[in-house]
């Protein structure tokens, strides 16, 4: 009995060991880019140190004001917003049609969209740049360095994981609600707006979200299709790399800004973001 | 009523949009991947090559050492992310006070850009005022370098990425714990059976499905990672961490060889489709034959 317990309560202090020692590694990486974005350059060649003691605010205050910078960010606000929206909207006509109609075919269209996934997003970044400069252009207008141009891109990864969410959301609306308000006399569309999607609004809410959070996170088409117009944010983060005598601070501050959302959209989604990664393979 | 009219409708602009950005491409590097094709050549347009870029891909030995690279990557960091993702679920599935604090912090670098992720760690590794090298030096007497050792590079990226995915590993891997069914478990207990015999025989098996699809997915991740890679270390010192993404973005598109990058992209797209297939089939022959 003594022993039993006293076993229990080594297991207690070994479990939260383990679960403070694995907060803690989480936690210091993205703690020590506050902690550089808030030093000075002077500051930060001196011995380093984990304590935030003053706040040097150049470092934020310096890109904020930069009309490029500001640019970036406006970009990425509204490339990800629009494709969130998009692909909400796709996703619940979509699976409306697939969970409502028995259409041939259509499961295999949305397994082989899975594998546009798989594929090394570098090996599509030279198709795309010559289809978006070459192909996609209506007189001298072309679809490189647009915003419609990455809000379409987008939809590449994120169709294909809403519409597996939301399918399994919709098969378990059962059908006889709809019927039922057929024999009222509504149409398809009454149903769908005014029946269905109001009871998949969860749903599509945390479609949103993650579709907003993978947009906004997205680089290496935003960085091969763009050149002045519609650069995002994480674009703006990678220039830094290449610019000799890296401000650092700047830097950190830059790229604490552009992990800021996802972390605040975070706190709504953390419990379907499993689904979310899986593309609704594993549910929680 | 039930016209399929409405149906094909309603999918209709999804197919159109998944057509236009997402096959098209796929078409359209099948197609190029058959041409020379220089930007900056004298001849311009594109000549008819035939498979000649695709026989000059499997004598380029930058090309081959990346695909090697890659997959050993891809072996090391999802291998130790499963191994540790399995562990620190097991320790999840009990309900205990704080877990869901503790499981908030540990999700957050899930949803951090790659490419943030990348800053991040190059802000930890940066000589002269980074945490890692600083101390490293001053505890173990170590001399960290990034730019400077290709073995601390290649490491470093296999712990960034730990860092990043073994969250999600062990996000999914505890969804498909909490979902097992009890009682197989509890009578296999009743029956005397220890812990380990517990583990093998019955929750690896009842585990298999989620266990291939986390296995999947981290690895066409793994095989096709760049950003946080670029961010960190832009794929030196050398070519030590170049990897295939990496290599075909520093590579092939500064220098606008079109028909030679398309037939690497598509190469690579293939390798990854055939590498997850045969794991794929691997392990669920595994599967089958423990149960």
């Amino acid at each position: 009995m003594k022993t039993s317990s006293f076993r229990k309560v080594l297991g207690w202090i070994g479990l939260y060991g383990l679960w403070i020692f694995m907060s803690l590694v989480t936690i210091l990486p993205i703690y020590w880019m506050i902690v550089v974005s808030a030093r000075s350059r002077v500051e930060l060649f001196d011995r380093p140190t984990l304590l935030i003691k003053s706040f040097y605010a150049p470092n934020y205050i310096g890109p904020l004001t930069d009309p490029v910078f500001q640019r970036y960010l406006v970009n990425s606000i509204v490339i990800a917003t629009s494709n969130a929206l998009l692909v909400t909207i796709l996703a619940l006509l979509a699976t409306y049609a697939l969970s409502r109609w028995r259409l041939p075919g259509s499961e295999n269209i949305f397994f082989w969209t899975i594998t546009q996934r798989m594929a090394p997003p570098a090996a599509f970044v030279l198709p795309l740049f010559l289809i978006f400069t070459r192909i996609f252009k209506i007189g001298n207008w072309t679809m490189f360095d647009t915003h419609i141009g990455l809000i379409l891109l987008y939809c590449v990864f994120n169709l294909p994981f809403a519409v597996w969410l939301m399918k399994g959301i919709m098969d378990g609306i059962p059908i006889e609600l709809d019927e039922a308000a057929f024999v009222d006399g509504a149409t398809r569309w009454t149903v769908l707006i005014r029946v269905v999607a109001p009871l998949v609004a969860p749903g599509l809410a945390i479609t949103f979200i993650l579709s907003w959070i993978f947009a906004w996170n997205e680089y290496l088409f935003a960085a091969n299709l763009t050149s002045v117009e519609a650069r995002t944010i994480t674009t703006g983060l990678a220039e830094f790399v290449s610019v000799t005598g890296t401000n650092w601070g700047e830097m950190a501050a830059v790229a604490t800004v552009a992990i800021l959302p996802a972390l605040i959209f975070l706190v709504f989604v953390q419990r379907y973001i499993v689904t979310g990664l899986t593309f609704g393979a594993v549910k929680e | 009523m039930r016209s399929n009219r409405m149906g094909w409708g309603l999918l209709t602009p999804t197919l159109v949009i998944l057509a236009l950005v997402g096959f098209l491409p796929f078409i359209y590097v099948l197609y190029v991947g058959f041409f020379n094709w220089n930007a900056f050549s004298n001849q311009l347009g594109m000549q008819w090559a035939g498979v000649n870029n695709y026989r000059r891909l499997v004598f380029d030995g930058d090309f081959l050492d990346s695909l090697w690279r890659t997959g050993l990557f891809a072996f090391v960091s999802v291998g130790a992310e499963l191994a540790l993702g399995f562990l620190l679920a097991q320790t999840l599935v009990k309900s205990f006070p704080g877990r869901t604090i503790f499981r908030t912090i540990y999700v957050l670098p899930l949803v951090m850009a790659p490419i943030a992720v990348g800053a991040t760690w190059r802000l930890l590794t940066i000589p002269g005022f980074g945490p890692i090298p600083y101390y490293l030096d001053k505890w173990f007497g170590i001399d960290f370098r990034l730019a400077t050792y290709a073995d601390q590079a290649f490491a470093t990226v296999i712990l960034m990425d730990i860092w990043h995915w073994t969250p999600f590993v062990t996000l999914t891997l505890l969804a498909g714990l909490t979902a097992l069914p009890k009682e197989p478990l509890e009578q296999a207990q009743v029956d005397g059976a220890n812990r380990w015999q517990v583990f093998r025989h019955l929750t690896i098996p009842m585990m298999m499905p989620v266990l291939l699809t986390v296995i999947f997915i981290r690895l066409m991740d793994a095989l096709r990672i760049v950003d946080e890679v670029f961010m960190l270390t832009s794929g030196g010192p050398g070519t030590a961490t170049q990897f295939i993404g990496i290599h075909i973005y520093r590579v092939v598109v500064p220098k606008t060889d079109f028909g030679y990058g398309s037939a690497m992209s598509l190469l690579v797209l293939y390798f990854t489709i055939v590498l997850c297939w045969l794991l794929f089939i691997a392990l669920s022959q595994v599967g089958k034959q423990r149960e």
